[in-house]
């Protein structure tokens, strides 16, 4: 049976191969299994010329992404907007600042619909007709959404306190939508436990190699759209650290194919204080993180345990990035700041993403002279809970002019004609 | 009464398919050490080269991760469960 462009999955510890299956992790050290390419085939291929003539989506850069044939599932997903945020970049003191916009990714307006529609593809491929996913809620999202499009029966399970938005926004695509009394760590230990019970595909269990490859379309876009650019500096949020290290791994990919020159870049991480394991091992200088019980807004990077923790903080390390971490006071602000100067609302995370790149600035790890790229993974109609009560309130009056001018005048005094 | 050790696919094949194994109360170690006189090779593929547990393995006996309790001196008392669970990817 063909592989298309892949190789082998390959234990990213000892370097031992498997077969291209549902399986993820090695059976001699616990190491995640990665897809291993034939980068000399893909080469020969993989052109700018060729990549510019397809559709606008993040599979024009296919042969870098792992399925063996066409994709089935999530054909429009990606090529989301880089939007030149000029404004903002004046308020953080940055020459050149741009947002990567996966707020308004297709179908369901996270990031996670790029590895899904990976994940889903290649289950597809496989065999599987019963998909399933442990959640923080935007993965539970674009699993729903895309197994119904493909005709995929789909169990989701997330915690039980998630935002109301993305509770519904997985029950409105009839699947199958489990709460677990527990944070999203304990949901994941549930999940590992039934992968290996029932022959589902778990995306971002036994489907991980592939699923985790879908977030370097991220990566290949922000080049692509930056003109084949390697950006100076790429802020990225983290929950388990894999978006990250994907972004970089798509710098290294471009570069080693000669679509862009490897300028130096640098990775940087962001973290909510409330669950902050990899940010605060940076800081103290650890190659390691320490474990913690997430107490944060953004839920949707309350991951105590990150699985990529030790492979993020190895590119941050590598590249010369730092991380920081926000308070949730800070990451409503930072939802704001995004949106009063870019009209980009983002959800928590994306506001986590601003906050920390305001401090990065400010400390120096990016300097005033650079180019930085801030990936936005979600929308703020998603988690309206978090800011409800923070953005004031509209004011009522009658259908009345008179009373209009009396609030204008309040406003703006001076511009009402007595 | 014994510990349940609740085996994860990826070392069946090394517990001749076994997904439960019952070991006697100690600490973590211990139960590693017992595990590994029965399925010999087994510690080496839970713990790196100084005997910690590796970091992309999770091991939670009943319902907290030893790296919250006491790491591999967590005492094991009759009855409790023990974990052994893959690092989590993100969601």
């Amino acid at each position: 049976m063909s592989q298309g462009y892949m190789k082998a999955l390959k234990c990213r510890e000892c370097g031992r191969e498997y077969d291209l299956a549902a399986t993820h992790v090695c059976e001699f050290d616990f190491g995640p299994l990665e897809v291993a390419y034939d980068y000399d085939r893909i080469k020969g291929v993989l052109t700018r010329e060729a990549i510019a003539s397809r559709p606008q989506s993040m599979w024009r850069y296919r042969e870098l992404l792992p399925i063996a044939g066409e994709p089935t599932v999530g054909r429009q997903v990606g090529f989301t907007p880089l939007v030149k945020a000029d404004r903002l970049a004046k308020r953080l003191g940055v020459r050149e600042l741009w947002i990567k916009n996966d707020a308004v990714n297709f179908p369901t307006l996270s990031f996670k619909d790029r590895v899904v529609s990976v994940a889903l593809s290649r289950s597809v491929e496989l065999g599987f007709k019963t998909v399933a996913c442990a959640s923080t809620g935007n993965l539970a999202n674009s699993v729903a959404a895309n197994a119904a499009a493909a005709g995929l029966e789909a169990y989701v399970f997330i915690p039980h306190d998630l935002e109301q938005g993305k509770v519904v926004n997985s029950l409105v695509y009839g699947a199958n939508v489990v709460g677990i009394r527990g944070h999203y760590d304990e949901v994941n230990r549930l999940c590992a436990e039934i992968a290996g019970k029932y022959e589902w595909a778990f995306v971002n269990v036994n489907m991980r190699p592939y699923y985790a490859e879908g977030s370097k379309s991220m990566g290949f876009e922000i080049q692509e759209q930056l003109g084949w650019q390697i950006p100076d500096h790429t802020v990225v949020p983290m929950a388990s650290g894999s978006l990250l290290t994907k972004i970089h791994k798509s710098y290294q990919e471009f570069s080693k194919l000669g679509l862009t020159t490897a300028t130096p870049w640098k990775i940087h991480g962001a973290q909510a204080t409330g669950c902050n394991p990899i940010s605060s091992a940076k800081k103290a200088g650890l190659d390691f993180f320490k474990p913690v019980k997430p107490n944060t807004i953004a839920k949707s990077l309350a991951i105590g345990t990150p699985a990529d923790g030790f492979y993020a903080l190895k590119v941050m390390k590598e590249t010369g990035g730092y991380s920081e971490d926000v308070t949730d006071d800070e990451i409503r602000e930072g939802i704001r700041l995004l949106a009063e100067t870019e009209g980009i609302f983002a959800e928590t995370a994306g506001g986590v993403t601003v906050g920390v790149a305001k401090k990065l600035i400010a400390q120096g790890h990016i300097t005033s002279d650079s180019s930085a790229v801030l990936c936005i993974t979600g929308n703020g109609l998603k988690t309206l809970d978090a800011v409800v009560d923070h953005c004031g309130a509209s004011r009522l009056i009658k259908p009345s002019l008179r009373e209009f001018e009396a609030l204008l005048a309040h406003d703006k005094p001076g511009l009402v004609a007595a | 009464m014994s510990v349940r050790i609740l085996i994860p696919p990826t070392l069946r094949k090394l517990c001749g398919g076994e997904e439960i194994i019952r070991v006697r109360p100690g600490t973590v170690r211990e139960a590693i050490g017992q595990l590994n006189s029965q399925f010999n090779g087994i510690r080496d593929r839970l713990c790196d080269q100084r005997g910690q547990v590796r970091g992309s393995v999770l091991v939670y006996v009943n319902d907290e991760e030893i790296r919250f309790l006491d790491n591999q001196n967590t005492r094991l008392k009759a009855g409790d469960e023990v974990s052994l669970i893959p690092a989590f990817a993100g969601g």
